[in-house]
């Protein structure tokens, strides 16, 4: 891939398909953990020969223990069973396990490889799940990620999100990349390539297309591209910047901020950049603007109340509510699918960190304790929130769930990792 | 050299003319020469006698004043104090002479690029630069630019002039940039 990389080097802006693949050496640490976590036995699969590695095992824990809602048992020391049938649940009862995974790899014809795979209850000594999927060796770590949800979703009663996908920019150097990656940060691709920036990447929400600002033409312009084609098209282009696109959540427009009329202000336009409608009105500053998961409201930042604060307005037009009162500075607001809950970043004394908010309650909890946090997005299950933070002066990723508890962070060294969004 | 010829030629015979009406055929000379829309730079070469004409050779290199530091046309960056938007008096002698500038040239463009420090969200800075691009459109607009002139655009905290962390570096980031269309 990088000889693919070198052929180009004149040229500074590149839209590559999605067969470009790009060098992935994520690391990925996790701290924490939920209070009450389920006690999970994940046994390694039987191999098949010549079956790609790291392990389906590894990666299933490996998604497992950044949702923080499992303890892992170590499966050292025990006969590894490969079937239901081979497990001695009073052993496993007596280490302390609620549940246990067992399965197994077997070769398949074309090269490929069928995975069996079982989940049980160890108290209740029953079959929770018993999956079967003969897949390609390309399908690899997507597998791990879909037996990870099913755990998931068995075990906590709520889809697991392993299987989603997420966008963010790279720097490297005065290279810039738009990728889309495994939400475990591997697998990634880049949608874009370019010398100036790109900002505010924004996943539709079948996860199709991906809306984002790119300075390539010497000012803030926002693009729609399709990620199976890589065909893009402007959408706001218009006189002054243009920026923060958000998904209505029909995918039939976009929230976006123009100045070309005053100041950023924000606007509906249609998802292929026709019928610009003005929302919001007055000399102040409005942007980030996000839907409400019904598609009714509209919230953004805006200093019309002197600092900068997070607002809601119906898109229908109306008055604005002001949502954020604690502290100076609460920026970048982002909604679970649910809508109980936004995410933003809070600035106080200095620090920026990842908040939330219970919108019903008032509730505000701090999530974070780095210093310089920058969007955040919810998981599509709304457990988690991926942001981008500064860690030892270079951009990092990372996630941390809605309870503040569990913290992963997905670094590659040597790169600059910014502006993350969580996609479908 | 013949484009910086003929204009002197023709001045001079203009000159010539206009200044002695004794010698009409070096005038039928000159009859089918370039038409005068090249001559007005050089034009006021006029009531002299057509021997000094050696005095308005200089005058054909134009420097372009945005090039020369000695103009304020020079200076291109509006800085601004942390979190304020307002254009400091300091900045109109030079907002003056390219209002001057934009003026006199009708189809001269400017794009004002409005930057922020490094610190808060990006979308959010981006804003925040485009207040200050905003802000000095207003003051050019004010001393008669017409807006179709100028475009208002920001760069955010994207493009960084100083990437250090002190206040310094902050400060010498948060400004607006005049840039000419044609540069």
């Amino acid at each position: 891939m990088l000889r693919a990389v070198l052929l180009f080097p004149a040229l500074c802006l590149a839209l590559l398909s999605a067969s470009f693949g790009a060098r992935a050496a994520m690391e990925i640490q996790v701290v924490g953990g939920a209070a009450n976590q389920i006690a999970i036995a994940i046994v390694p699969f039987q191999p098949a020969p010549g079956q790609p590695t790291p392990a389906l095992t590894d990666i299933i824990a490996n998604d497992l223990d950044r949702s923080g809602q499992f303890r892992r048992l170590d499966p050292a020391g025990v006969q590894p069973p490969t079937l239901p049938s081979q497990i001695d649940y009073a052993s496993w009862r007596g280490r302390g396990a609620d549940a246990i995974v067992v399965g197994q790899v077997l070769p398949a014809a074309g090269g490929r490889f069928e995975v069996r795979f079982y989940l049980l209850d160890a108290v209740r000594r029953t079959q929770l799940a018993a999956l079967s999927y003969t897949i390609a060796p390309g399908q690899w770590r997507a597998t791990a990620h879909q037996i990870a949800d099913v755990i998931h979703e068995k075990l906590t009663g709520i889809p697991g999100a392993f299987s989603s996908r997420i966008a963010y920019v790279q720097k490297q150097g005065s290279r810039y990349e738009l990728r889309v990656a495994d939400a475990d940060g591997y697998n990634p691709r880049i949608v874009v390539r370019s010398a100036e920036p790109v900002i505010s990447p924004r996943f539709s929400p079948d996860g199709k297309r991906l809306a984002y600002v790119s300075f390539e033409d010497r000012k803030p312009i926002v693009y729609v591209q399709s990620l199976a084609d890589g065909s893009r098209r402007k959408v706001a282009a218009f006189k002054g910047s243009n920026s923060a696109p958000a998904w209505s959540p029909d995918g039939q427009r976009l929230a976006v901020v123009l100045t070309r009329d005053e100041a950023s202000q924000i606007y509906l336009i249609d998802a292929d950049g026709g019928n610009p409608v003005r929302l919001t009105r007055g000399g102040n500053l409005d942007t980030e603007p996000v839907f409400s998961p019904d598609g009714q409201t509209i919230y953004f930042t805006s200093d019309r109340g002197g600092s900068a604060q997070i607002y809601r307005m119906p898109v229908a037009g109306g008055d604005a509510r002001r949502v954020t009162f604690t502290g100076g500075y609460n920026v970048s607001p982002a909604l679970s699918r649910d809508g109980r809950f936004l995410a933003y970043i809070s600035r106080d004394e200095g620090r920026f960190r990842v908040t939330l908010l219970e919108l019903e309650t008032g509730q505000v909890r701090v999530l974070t304790d780095t210093a310089r946090d920058e969007s955040p997005s919810f998981a599509p299950n709304g457990l988690a929130v991926l942001y981008a933070t500064v860690v030892g002066n270079r951009g990092v990723l990372g996630t941390v769930t809605v309870d503040g508890r569990t913290r992963a962070r997905l670094s590659e060294s040597g790169v600059d990792a910014r502006e993350p969004a969580w996609g479908p | 050299m013949n484009k910086i010829l003929w204009p002197v030629l023709l001045v001079l015979t203009l000159s010539a003319c206009s200044t002695t009406s004794d010698k009409p055929v070096a005038v039928e000379s000159r009859t089918t020469q370039p038409t005068a829309s090249t001559t007005p730079s050089t034009g006021t070469a006029g009531t002299t006698n057509a021997g000094v004409s050696g005095s308005a050779l200089p005058a054909a290199p134009v420097v372009d004043p945005r090039k020369d530091p000695a103009s304020p046309l020079y200076k291109r960056s509006v800085f601004f104090d942390f979190d304020k938007f307002d254009v400091k008096d300091e900045y109109r002698p030079m907002l003056e002479a390219h209002a001057g500038y934009l003026k006199a040239n009708p189809n001269a463009r400017v794009i004002l690029q409005g930057n922020t420090d490094e610190r808060g969200s990006r979308e959010y800075n981006l804003a925040l630069g485009q207040k200050r691009a905003e802000a000095v459109r207003r003051v050019l607009g004010v001393m008669g630019v017409s807006d179709a002139q100028m475009e208002a655009i920001s760069f955010g905290e994207e493009k960084l002039r100083n990437t250090g962390t002190t206040e310094e570096a902050h400060a010498e980031n948060r400004r607006t940039d005049i840039v000419y269309g044609d540069e």
